[in-house]
């Protein structure tokens, strides 16, 4: 195992870089998209439904799949792995996003309006803070997903870590197969326990615990 | 006298109900007055509040405030003008008592010093000691807490019109009362133009300087408390006095003076 460090840490730290970078981008478009695909279904709720279903059943394809797929459409390298990531994103996002903003009680809408609020301030001021903890939850499980998936971009020569699980797959080399493991897991472990402690202290800060 | 608020033939019907909600509303209130507004649910009270700071808009009429349309207003701006209570208080759970209290006087720029003086005035004038109250959330408040802090909110920045839409209708009677004559002070020191809305007949001839009942989107009588209960101007508003003393358990109006039991509780 250390032996494979010492021999090979300049790829491991490339490949892991690679990784980072892929992951951040998507996230980072993913969340650029499914802003604007809120805003934009937010007031229309029949028209959410459909998309957030058409958005899960694309969710459901399997990876490994889709990236063959899309070879023939977007050709091989890290963009068209980079597209494949933001649109998984979407479903995880648009759904926790459009929830995250629905379930703020009408009330406090109504009270926010009736204070003489423009529609900006009360999506500003009201709904995003209150909304804060649910729109996080989708954020994290989105960068759990895409850490995860964007090992399977390797196959389309993105890059990333995938590049020594794939290795390790062909050669039968169970060396690789547990560094990339390992390097995978535990990225996501960290970034699962560093966005739980953001959603706790925002959830604490609304004194939600307290309330009815 | 000067007319605060003057309704002009406003008519509302919404989409998809085949019974207009306002019919045909012609009114005028005085400033100063405190006017509640009673009747039936779905009798149009609520849909002729939300109409003067437009939440709703009316199909055809006009609702002239200190003299101006209402439709010809910026909608925010006119708002800011307006204080407005809900029964649901509505109060936003992630601020503290006094950035509640704060959201107008922010909206309207304000300065610190201003706005923090006025978070003290308010929160002393509904009843709340600012040391204790300020920094707290709304999650750590009883409901009449609550709506204390609501209507401290609607008060910030002196409002010439309050519009008050059952605000005292989740509340226990006991704390309901303190409210209403809570209520009752501020309006009498604070000289602005009330709007309440309920659908408690007893609260409504206890607080109100006049009467207006509502049915079918219609006005079946707009008087002071003592000229309603005298002379009820028709058979709804005759059998509104009787449902309000009957729940009450008390005994029939028809002997004795019409109105009795109701009329104590405005004295």
């Amino acid at each position: 195992m250390l032996q494979y460090w010492t021999d090979y840490h300049d790829k491991i730290l490339t490949c892991f870089g690679q990784h980072l970078l892929i992951t951040v981008l998507a996230l980072v478009a993913s969340v650029v998209l499914a802003t604007l695909l809120t805003l934009v279904l937010l007031p229309h709720r029949r028209a959410s439904q459909v998309v957030v279903n058409l958005l899960g059943a694309f969710y459901a394809i399997p990876s490994l799949a889709l990236f063959a797929l899309m070879i023939p459409l977007l050709g091989i390298g890290p963009i068209p792995a980079l597209i494949v990531l933001v649109l998984y994103n979407q479903f995880l996002l648009v759904r926790n996003f459009i929830d995250g903003f629905s379930q703020v009680d009408p009330a406090l809408t109504e009270a926010a309006t009736g204070l003489g609020m423009t529609p900006l301030q009360i999506l500003w001021r009201v709904k995003f803070p209150l909304a804060f903890p649910v729109l996080a939850s989708g954020l994290r499980l989105a960068m759990i997903s895409t850490i995860g998936i964007a090992t399977i971009a390797a196959v389309v020569g993105a890059g990333g870590v995938g590049t020594i699980l794939f290795e390790g797959l062909q050669s039968q080399d169970p060396v690789k197969l547990i560094w990339g493991t390992l390097l995978v897991g535990g990225l996501a472990i960290a970034v699962n326990a560093a966005l739980n402690a953001v959603e706790r202290a925002s959830k604490s800060r609304l004194h939600y615990e307290e309330a009815e | 006298m000067t007319i605060a608020l003057e309704f002009q033939d406003v008519s509302k019907r919404f989409e998809g109900a085949t019974e207009p909600a306002v019919d045909h509303v012609s009114l005028s209130v005085e400033t100063g007055e405190l006017i509640t507004i009673v009747g039936t649910s779905g009798g149009g009270k609520t849909t002729l509040l939300k109409m003067i700071n437009r939440l709703y808009e009316p199909d055809s009429g006009q609702i002239l405030l200190a003299g101006r349309d209402v439709m010809q207003q910026d909608p925010v701006q006119l708002r800011h003008g307006i204080g407005y209570v809900i029964q649901q208080v509505g109060l936003f759970p992630h601020m503290t008592v006094a950035q509640n209290v704060a959201v107008t006087p922010k909206l309207l720029k304000w300065d610190r010093a201003r706005t923090s003086a006025r978070v003290i005035e308010l929160l002393e004038l509904v009843g709340l000691d600012p040391a204790e109250f300020s920094a707290r959330y709304p999650s750590q408040l009883s409901g009449g807490q609550q709506q204390r802090v609501g209507l401290a909110r609607a008060l910030a920045c002196d409002p010439a019109v309050m519009l008050l839409d059952e605000p005292f209708g989740a509340i226990d009677a006991i704390t309901r009362t303190g409210l209403q004559n809570e209520l009752l002070r501020i309006h009498a020191a604070q000289g602005a133009t009330y709007l309440f809305v309920t659908h408690d007949i007893r609260e409504a001839f206890k607080l109100g300087t006049r009467v207006l009942i509502m049915s079918s989107g219609r006005v079946q009588q707009f008087a002071t408390p003592q000229e309603i209960v005298t002379a009820p101007a028709n058979q709804f508003v005759y059998d509104l006095l009787m449902t309000a003393t009957v729940e009450e358990g008390e005994e029939s109006l028809l002997d004795g003076a019409i109105g009795a039991p109701v009329l104590s509780a405005v004295s």
